[in-house]
């Protein structure tokens, strides 16, 4: 038995759902939290999430309950979650949204005063909250201000502005703390913490453009995975069938939009010329509605996506020839769309120039999410000893596929699991960090220390930023939504080529003070480091699950590719390697999941 | 010719340093924004000109106005780049700083300062815990959508900026922190710091500090009701200043 330590000091890295849920849970324990943020954590890309979070609170006499929740959350995953966490956040669901609403977040209403709920995809059940379309700026505001409260209070500290390098590992591979780089002095430091929880979110930068926030370039749990953690189900990315494709990235338009009543269309006719208001509606080919009667417009993404992807590059139907479909909400009227719709039709408005109360939209898929990540197990703890992941950086809930406002119950469900199970972890712990011998900080730091001389003395020829714009390109075309073993591989070998050119790259800007393209070159290459996870992974499973999708292998092969895949990072060949765990269906039998039919 | 896009930008290597000004001939391209303008500059970082020079320091994130980081002066007024869309700014566009935050480079100011005044005025609801006690107070559709519009705020600080009052001599909070005073105050359970609350928005750099000049209201990207909230959150704040003052 180790000693008890009385107040343990943990570090949580990350600021938006996941990490802020950690560390309410951690201060309120007792513990004493450093906060890790790159940018202030109130501008955390958890802002972006608009629609709303699902908790089958079952306000509408709909007879839904947290096992319903359960069985859609794993069958819109296509049965590769392992279902026991699944289960517990479905049961969690309705207590979150209770305690997010004492907080104050302004959720919408019925005349009663009671919480409203509406339905989203993959779904036949009224089950998502929301707060007009701007849910996530809502819910991360109300766990921001707990931290304030906090802060004040003296039990956390942020680090805002702060890049996590990488963590500090003793000779036992144990985490003692963590190397991070202030944004502005540029200065490397070590922090002691006697556990670990990364909340570091999404890798949308890897794909160039996406819906994902600036910071969202999944570099930390890259330099984590090339530390020895297991990284897990790669290839499962999400990409969200409508998005505003726009010049510096791709702007969601919520699923709330088809939620509220909104229908996909384009002309029946390929090349129709009309204005769309000119196109009778029997000249209008409403194809999910055609296609999938059950579900109509809320059809899981990925469904979504590879029809908008059919219709456009197979039947050739594209609005004017182009990549995109209508989206079309004219037929409901301005106030009931200002009342539930107003944040995301401003957006568009606001971006496109167009209102979308009068005009229909035109979207097109754009990549959204990663349901891969960071191995946890049923606690949230990665394989290396005290560090825990939660949030989209981790991979346990959503299988091959996310269902629509689940991403927020889950980051703070994590968090509400990796907090409390740090500090039980940190309590344990047979010494404190404050006990480990400071040569093992002073060489993490050293190392790190050491790659920023070199990186800041590169003299060739590459500039970083054209080297992420082919990255983009590359993945972006080959690792999305229709995948061939051809263009994997060949995706592979560019992406060798890619990590050559890195090392034949030039800093233009060479200072020591907020050097920002020096910060991202470096984010760029765990960037890199992590793609070749994702198109490896993906050229390996030769079968069709969720999102991840291969005409050569159409169908779901459960006897040879139910498992989970890890990948690990083989440091002396520099690459990834795999291995594969089967999936826990204990609770709910596989089926064949289809969505142009009840299930 | 290709139509281009001229952008003159003031840098400033770091807080001691002087600015200077530096002009950029960009190729146009449907549907860009201030934000796309600057990452076509780090591609290919070259004066218009022809000299060699750095990427652009700002700051910025979700690309949507939301989440706050991009805010700085576009053609001299305050706004977000991300919704600054080049086909409707007047050529050459100028992006500065904003003029009354630390410049921390180009045009990266710091406004920790609005995260600060949060703390003073305790925007919060302070609930009991987070262990599971039932649902919040029932709120009418009504408050709801009186309540929402204020909480949409995004720290961006460019009702700060813009505010004629807002200077180191008046050291005035700002309109955003009077606002979310008034959202919290609303609030059935956030009420019970109202009196904190009020006390901290009297005295120096308090609310009375606000000129009425209104520009706050006209430079928020959020359309908040800033000045609603600045004359009501005002009689509050009398009304508690009279109660203390007979409280001695």
């Amino acid at each position: 038995m180790g000693l008890i330590m009385a107040n343990p000091k943990i570090i949580v890295v990350g600021g938006g759902l996941a990490g802020l849920a950690a560390v309410i849970k951690i201060a309120e324990a007792g513990g004493n939290v450093d906060l890790f943020s790159i940018v202030p954590v109130k501008r955390s890309h958890s802002v972006c999430a608009q629609g709303g979070i699902n908790a089958a609170k079952n306000l509408k006499g709909e007879g839904d309950t947290p096992l319903l929740h359960f069985d859609d959350t794993i069958y819109g995953g296509d049965f590769l979650a392992n279902q026991p966490p699944v289960k517990a956040m479905c049961e969690a669901a309705p207590g979150i949204i209770d305690l997010l609403d004492r907080m104050g977040v302004p959720f919408n209403r019925t005349p009663e005063g009671l919480l409203d709920f509406r339905r989203f995809g993959g779904t036949l059940f009224n089950r998502t909250a929301f707060a007009g379309a701007t849910t996530g700026q809502q819910l991360l505001y109300a766990l921001d201000e707990q931290v304030r409260r906090y802060e004040a209070e003296g039990r956390v500290t942020k680090y805002e502005h702060w890049e996590f390098l990488s963590a500090v590992l003793d000779g036992n591979k144990t985490c003692r703390g963590i190397c991070a780089m202030d944004l502005r002095t540029m200065e490397v430091r070590t922090f002691p913490a006697d556990a670990l929880i990364i909340a570091t979110g999404g890798i949308g930068a890897i794909f160039g453009k996406s819906t994902n926030s600036v910071v969202c370039t999944g570099s930390a749990q890259s330099a984590l995975y090339q530390q020895g953690c297991y990284y897990a189900n790669a290839e499962f990315i999400q990409v969200h069938p409508t998005s505003i494709p726009g010049e510096d990235k791709l702007r969601l338009m919520s699923e709330s939009a088809r939620g509220e009543g909104g229908r996909v269309w384009v002309p029946k006719n390929k090349g129709d010329k009309r204005d769309w208001k000119s196109i009778p509606a029997a000249e209008r080919f409403y194809f999910l509605e055609e296609w999938y009667p059950k579900y109509g417009n809320l059809v899981p993404r990925d469904v979504a996506t590879r029809a908008i992807h059919r219709i456009v590059y197979e039947e050739g139907l594209g609005i004017d020839g182009q990549a995109m479909v209508y989206l079309d909400l004219t037929h409901i009227d301005r106030a009931t769309l200002d009342r539930k719709l107003e944040g995301i039709l401003e957006i568009y408005e606001k971006f496109v120039g167009d209102d979308p109360r009068e005009v229909p939209m035109k979207i097109f898929p754009g990549m959204h999410y990663t349901m891969g990540g960071l191995w946890v197990d049923y606690k949230q703890a990665t394989n290396i000893a005290g560090i825990y992941a939660c949030g989209e950086c981790d991979y346990s809930i959503h299988g091959a596929n996310r269902l629509g406002a689940n991403s927020l119950v889950s980051c703070i469900n994590g968090g509400f699991i990796a907090g409390p199970e740090a500090v039980q972890y940190a309590k344990n712990a047979s010494k404190s960090a404050d006990a480990v011998p400071s040569s093992v900080f002073d060489a993490e730091r050293k190392r790190q220390q050491d790659a920023n001389t070199s990186l800041m003395s590169a003299n060739g020829t590459e500039n970083p930023f054209k080297i992420w714009r082919e990255l983009g390109e590359l993945m972006t075309k080959n690792v999305t939504v229709i995948r061939y073993n051809k263009n994997l591989k060949n995706t592979d070998a560019k992406l060798v080529e890619l990590l050559d050119r890195f090392n034949h790259i030039n800093m233009s800007d060479r200072s020591m003070w907020a050097n920002t393209s020096f910060i991202f070159t470096r984010q760029l290459y765990n960037m890199l480091q992590l793609s070749r996870v994702i198109a490896q992974g993906a050229a390996m499973r030769d079968e069709s699950r969720g999102a991840h999708y291969k005409p050569d292998f159409p169908d779901r092969d459960d006897k040879n590719w139910l498992k989970t895949t890890k990948a690990y990072f083989a440091a002396d060949a520099d690459e990834p390697r795999f291995e594969f765990e089967p999936v826990d269906v204990s609770l709910i039998p596989p089926r064949p999941r289809r969505y142009d039919a009840a299930k | 010719m290709a139509k281009t896009v001229i952008i003159k930008i003031k840098r400033q290597d770091s807080p001691k340093t002087q600015s200077r000004w530096e002009e950029f001939e960009l190729t146009w391209k449907p549907g860009m924004n201030v934000i796309s303008a600057m990452m076509e500059i780090a591609a290919n970082p070259v004066t218009r000109s022809g000299k060699a020079t750095t990427p652009i320091a700002y700051d910025s994130n979700c690309l949507e106005e939301v989440c706050g980081s991009c805010a700085m002066l576009i053609n001299g007024r305050a706004r977000m780049a991300c919704s600054a869309l080049v086909d409707k700014l007047e050529q050459p566009i100028t992006l500065e700083p904003f003029s009354k935050f630390p410049v921390v480079r180009d045009l990266q100011v710091d406004r920790n300062v609005i995260f600060e005044n949060l703390k003073r005025v305790k925007a919060w609801v302070p609930v009991d815990g987070t262990y599971d006690l039932g649902s919040g107070p029932r709120m009418s559709p009504k408050e709801q959508e009186e309540t929402y519009p204020v909480s949409r705020c995004i720290s961006c600080c460019c009702c700060m900026e813009a505010c004629p009052q807002f200077n180191e001599s008046t050291g005035f909070v700002g309109a955003a922190t009077i606002a979310q005073v008034r959202l919290f105050n609303q609030h059935p359970t956030g009420a019970a710091l109202k009196h904190e609350r009020l006390q901290a928005l009297m005295g120096d750099g308090g609310i009375q500090e606000c000129g009425f000049a209104q520009n706050c209201v006209e430079v928020c990207p959020k359309d908040i009701p800033l000045t609603k909230a600045i004359a009501d959150t005002g009689r509050e704040v009398m009304k508690q200043a009279i109660k203390d003052f007979f409280r001695g």
